[in-house]
């Protein structure tokens, strides 16, 4: 199907020089036919009749698809749990991803409580610098909360290009954070110009739930999802979204797992949160019904949290709210353990490792479940699988395009291609894919990766530690530019009152009966226009203005608050 | 005036028998003309033409409204505040009531957190016996959580006639509890018939929020609504429903402040949940822009949690919203504070004590907003001021209804009369009325309580210690027969297997990257510790789950419960 016509058709994978002849080209925003030309792994030339250098290889598209390389946005590779490490290196796992036609990983690390994140930060770089295939780049997991925490994220958003962090509103006692350390966590974040991201879901009712579905006797994976309904999730969800709108700080929710959860995701959109859902390959492929499987180590590897539904229209309804825009992108969670890592939780489904594979299915699968079924176009096919991370990871337009000057990651897409997905076939580690016997239509025939060929005529060629780390800089425009239109309008106002003279009650010192007891605050009536701590500096200013008071109940008074996401800013009149 | 169209026949202002003849009854499912016979304190006879003893006192109601009594689900007399109270005791508070047309409070007992529910219950009692003018039950609110308090709450629903228990997830480090902590209260009252109530707002946020309005120099009560927006209401509410809804238990969300809040609600109702919502007269009457008055004692008067929106559409949408069903009753969470007991935040709004008046306005107020706009009919009217409050306290048909066997606390009501709220003229003993200046049409022209008339020619009659507490079983149908049955519903198997009997990965069993530790668990395939639910679950066999099934069907509950999955 690929001819290769150049002269040096020998060293396919080596040659820093290609020419892609009649592609059409398909970005997030339109397809047309050009070449395309390639030089340093950078996309240098895109038109007709291009001049190129003589001894070009060159890759004859014959007019099917070309588009920017896959970003994966949720990758857990190598991932130490309790002294296993998932199956899936940064090798492993990043050739799988290519295979799938992914040319791009973001992977999260995930400090042990106690480890510094930056100490952290460098582990994961470490390993993956030394065995990456493809380009890569990291999200920092706040598991944690201290003042140490805070000046350890300005490091990694000031000096190490990362400006994505993701708190944990499950795992209670190892990871979880309380609401109001997120309010303080989420504050921070928007101060350094980063996303939150959030695992969704609430650990303190899985706790209790979990407890009461061992003591019924129910140990296998099946107990998974019955301690982690979907409500759960949703709820989660709901309360992070509270969160975000009040800290006026970007929200990413990772593992849309569920209806319930989506909707929320949705109707805070509608209601002009900047929030963002992130639906995986396992949540838009499969389903939760597996839980009940009578083979241990089959149920056992669906395992992952939050849980895939049980109600199996789940995937068709991600789908479709991925094709409409609500959801915007999507992410392998590539999380593998073998069968008899995953044995460790053979007796308490609690200690079962968590995660499913994705990464290698992650395009296929959507373009078989949204595309195919006419849902989406190819277009937003490209938007959801690459453009939409890079403009929210502050990547685009390097990553997630195709124009001149980005990086020369791409696809050759072959929509007529079928494939049968299956453990046999997989470039995986693990005995069982939890995709086992789907039948996908569209896959890569040609991908391109830093302007070398890594994937043609079906062979892999890759090669370990090449990938490099991509930096990325805080204050996204895509993200932050609703954020700071939002900052300027938040202004504060207290009223200007003389000073209350009438008689004070004598009251006992004992803490009031209605409001928190505020023991550590000084006199503020003197000085009302003088900030202590002053969180938004560049929004908020106090100003004096106030309403009128002499009429007591007007009729035309408007609210000035932006859609959804005021942050107190209820300035009347 | 509207009074001087009755014809007293016998003046006498306390008889035991009375009849009302020519008026046109109304309940919440219809009306009907016909007349009233009382005795002892109960109504005997309803219809035409009654047979009566003779010289019995009889009101000409010249086919006015008769409705049931109101009851006033939402109380806080005589509450104790920092070594003072509320200025309403039980003797004002209810003579309030009683000149708006209530014929029943409910009052919250609020224990000192880590104090006895009991004794705080027999505290209550007492204060309320002296002073009463009116019939009262009392809702317990649970201010912290152990063992013993689940034992009280188990006696308060036995032996002492409550089946209400409120929660707060707000006021932290005082009265908040944990997600964790809702889930065993939820699930206890869920197993012994109670109504979960809660204080819906997000407490953890409130207090950073608060920490920052201080910071920045805003102390006065417009810091109280700026640290509370109505977002926080709405996400405790949801969280709520969700914790309600896992553990099986009806719902009941008091003080519904806010837009947001209600949808949620409205939304969970329309999923199943059972759930009820209760706006308060503040909240159906006037809005949160009065917080910026530059008076400051005014100001200071609208300070309650959560606090009144300062969306001045959301009366209506509420008001909408009860007419709809969405909302099912009306309290007033009355709890009056003096200017100067305001005046103990005037240098900091989180000091101001909370809480505004209603129960006197509370039902003028939703005759004005909701039955002359046409949104709702008189009959739903009587629904959400007494009979809906009845039936989810299981005082139905006793209370809430005007029935052969039901109390005799009635009310002819006047459609025409016209009044305007003012705190010259109010019954409350505050300074300040958050209603003040408010014209309203709907008012009570006589109000009967336990068969005696305590409002005529607009002046009260009422002695204070006559009301009776009136206890309250668990269990009220209104809640429970929907729960029940999807109890029954709650199956949850185990899948038969075959052990595992492969390799198996060496781990260390510290903490994890996946998930929690579970350090103090025994081995769970013994048969079970503790069985939180008895009466519904139980362990069945085997289940084939065949790995797609393309037609397979959920089994669970309207929006409840999630952990019903019986695979089919």
């Amino acid at each position: 199907l690929v001819l290769s016509q150049g002269e040096q058709t020998i060293c396919t994978c080596t040659s820093d020089r290609l020419l892609i002849k009649g592609a059409k080209i398909v970005n997030d925003d339109q397809s047309f036919c050009a070449d395309i030309y390639m030089e340093d792994g950078l996309i240098k030339q895109i038109g007709e009749n291009l001049i190129v250098p003589g001894g070009v290889k060159t890759i004859d598209a014959h007019g099917r698809m070309v588009m920017p390389g896959g970003i994966d946005v949720h990758t857990r590779f190598q991932m130490p749990d309790r002294g296993m490490t998932a199956a899936d290196d940064f090798y492993q796992g990043t050739r799988a991803a290519l295979a799938g036609g992914t040319t791009m990983i973001i992977d999260h690390v995930v400090p042990e409580p106690g480890m510094t994140l930056i100490s952290a930060f460098n582990q994961w770089r470490e390993w993956a610098d030394s065995k990456a295939c493809c380009d890569y780049s990291l999200h920092v997991d706040i598991t944690e909360w201290h003042k140490g925490v805070l000046e350890e994220m300005e490091a990694l958003v000031k000096d190490h290009g990362v400006n994505s962090f993701l708190v944990y509103l499950a795992y209670k006692d190892v990871f979880q954070l309380t609401d109001s350390q997120i309010y303080e966590v989420f504050s921070v974040i928007r101060d350094l110009g980063a996303i939150a991201q959030v695992h969704a879901e609430n650990g303190d009712i899985i706790v209790e739930e979990q407890r009461r579905i061992l003591e019924l006797g129910i140990t296998g994976p099946e107990g998974h999802v019955l301690s982690r309904p979907e409500e759960l999730e949703a709820e989660a969800v709901n309360r992070s979204v509270t969160v975000a709108n009040q800290t006026n700080c970007p929200l990413y929710i990772t593992k849309v797992m569920s209806k319930s959860a989506a909707d929320v995701i949705a109707q805070a959109r509608k209601k002009g949160t900047v929030v963002y859902g992130e639906p995986i390959t396992a949540s838009l492929g499969t389903d939760g019904s597996h839980y009940w499987s009578k083979n241990w180590a089959k149920a056992a590897t669906y395992v992952t949290s939050p849980p895939l539904s049980p109600d199996p229209t789940t995937p068709d309804y991600l789908n479709s709210l991925l094709s409409c825009g609500d959801l915007q992108v999507t992410g392998s969670a590539h999380c593998t353990f073998n069968t008899a890592q995953r044995a460790v939780g053979k007796d308490d489904f609690t200690l079962i490792p968590e995660g499913t594979n994705g990464t290698e299915e992650r395009m296929s699968i959507i373009w078989d479940k949204c595309v195919v079924t006419g849902k989406m176009d190819e277009n937003q096919f490209v938007a959801v699988t690459s453009t939409n991370a890079a403009k929210i990871f502050n990547l685009y337009p390097r990553k997630g395009r195709i124009a001149v000057g980005s990086d020369a990651d791409l696809v050759l897409w072959d929509p007529e291609l079928t494939k049968i997905i299956s453990a046999k076939s997989h470039n995986l580690a693990v005995e069982y894919n939890i995709f086992e016997g789907t039948e996908v239509r569209g896959s890569p025939l040609v991908v391109i990766s830093q302007g070398k060929i890594v994937l043609e005529d079906g062979n892999l060629h890759t090669t370990e530690g090449s990938g490099r780390y991509v930096t990325r800089k805080p204050f996204p425009d895509y993200v932050y530019k609703r954020i700071k239109a939002r900052s300027r309008l938040a202004e504060l106002r207290g009223v200007p009152r003389g000073l209350y003279d009438g008689p004070v009650c004598e009251v006992s010192v004992t803490p009031k009966a209605m409001t928190p007891a505020s023991s550590a605050k000084t006199s503020p009536a003197k000085q009302p226009d003088q900030p202590v701590r002053n969180l938004h500096q560049s929004g908020f200013s106090l100003s004096g203005a106030q309403i009128d008071d002499n009429i007591p109940r007007r009729n035309t008074q408007r609210i000035v608050a932006p859609p959804g996401g005021r942050t107190n800013i209820t300035s009347l009149g | 005036h509207a009074v001087h169209e009755l014809i007293i026949q016998k003046n006498v202002t306390r008889s035991e028998r009375l009849l009302i003849k020519g008026g046109r009854i109304v309940n919440d499912d219809q009306s009907f003309y016909a007349d009233i016979y009382m005795e002892d304190g109960v109504i005997k006879q309803i219809g035409d033409n009654l047979i009566v003893p003779g010289g019995v006192k009889t009101i000409e109601a010249d086919g006015k409204m008769v409705i049931p009594g109101g009851i006033d689900i939402h109380t806080h007399l005589q509450m104790p505040f920092r070594g003072t109270s509320t200025v309403d005791d039980f003797s004002q508070g209810t003579k309030a009531a009683l000149a708006g047309g209530t014929t029943m409070i409910v009052d919250h007992v609020i224990p000192e957190p880590g104090s006895s529910l009991v004794e705080a219950f027999e505290r209550w009692r007492e204060w309320a016996d002296e002073k009463v003018c009116c019939d009262y039950s009392l809702h317990v609110d649970i201010t912290h959580l152990n063992d013993s308090v689940k034992q009280e709450v188990l006696s308060l629903i036995k032996e002492k006639g409550v089946n209400s228990f409120q929660v707060y997830m707000a006021f932290k480090d005082l009265y908040q509890m944990s997600n964790s902590e809702l889930y065993e209260i939820f699930t206890f009252l869920g197993e012994h018939g109670g109504i979960a109530q809660v204080h819906a707002e997000n407490g953890e946020i409130i207090a950073e929020e608060q920490a920052r309005m201080l910071e920045m120099g805003i102390t006065g009560p417009e810091g109280h609504v700026l640290s509370r927006p109505e977002e926080l209401e709405a996400e405790a509410v949801f969280r709520a429903v969700t914790i309600a809804s896992q553990t099986n238990c009806p719902l009941y969300v008091t003080r519904v402040m806010s837009k947001s809040a209600a949808d949620i609600i409205l939304q969970a109702r329309k999923k199943g949940n059972v759930v009820f919502g209760e706006p308060i007269t503040a909240s159906l009457g006037t809005d949160g822009t009065h917080y910026w008055s530059k008076n400051w004692a005014k100001a200071a008067s609208f300070v309650t949690s959560p606090p009144l929106s300062p969306d001045p559409t959301t009366p209506d949408y509420l008001n909408t919203l009860l007419a709809s069903g969405d909302l099912s009753v009306v309290g007033s969470a009355h709890c009056t504070f003096s200017v100067a007991q305001k005046a103990i935040g005037k240098d900091d709004f989180t000091q101001i004590p909370e809480g505004v008046n209603g129960a006197e306005e509370r039902m003028s107020v939703i005759w004005d907003k909701a039955v002359v706009t046409g949104k709702m009919d008189e009959n739903m009217f009587v629904a959400v001021t007494s009979t809906n409050a009845a039936k989810i306290l299981n005082l139905y048909p006793r209370k809430g209804r005007i029935a052969v066997g039901s109390d005799s606390d009635l009310v002819i009501w006047d459609t025409d009369a016209t009044r305007t709220i003012t705190a010259k003229t109010h019954h409350s003993a505050a300074e300040y009325n958050v209603f003040e200046g408010m014209e309203l049409r709907g008012a009570p022209m006589l109000v009967i309580c336990q068969g005696k008339i305590v409002l005529e020619d607009g002046n009260l009659h009422a002695t204070a210690g006559t009301g009776r507490f009136i206890p309250c079983s668990p269990f009220p149908d209104f809640t429970y027969k929907r729960i029940k049955a999807r109890k029954q519903l709650a199956i949850l198997k185990a899948v038969p297997r075959g052990m595992y009997d492969g390799p198996v990965s060496e781990f260390s069993p510290m903490s994890r990257g996946g998930t929690p530790s579970a350090s103090t668990r025994t081995s769970p395939t013994k048969a079970p510790l503790r069985n939180l639910h008895q009466s519904g679950f139980t362990l069945s066999g085997p289940e084939e789950a065949p790995i797609r099934p393309a037609g397979r069907r959920i089994v669970v509950p309207p929006g409840g419960r999630s952990n019903i999955i019986s695979l089919s």
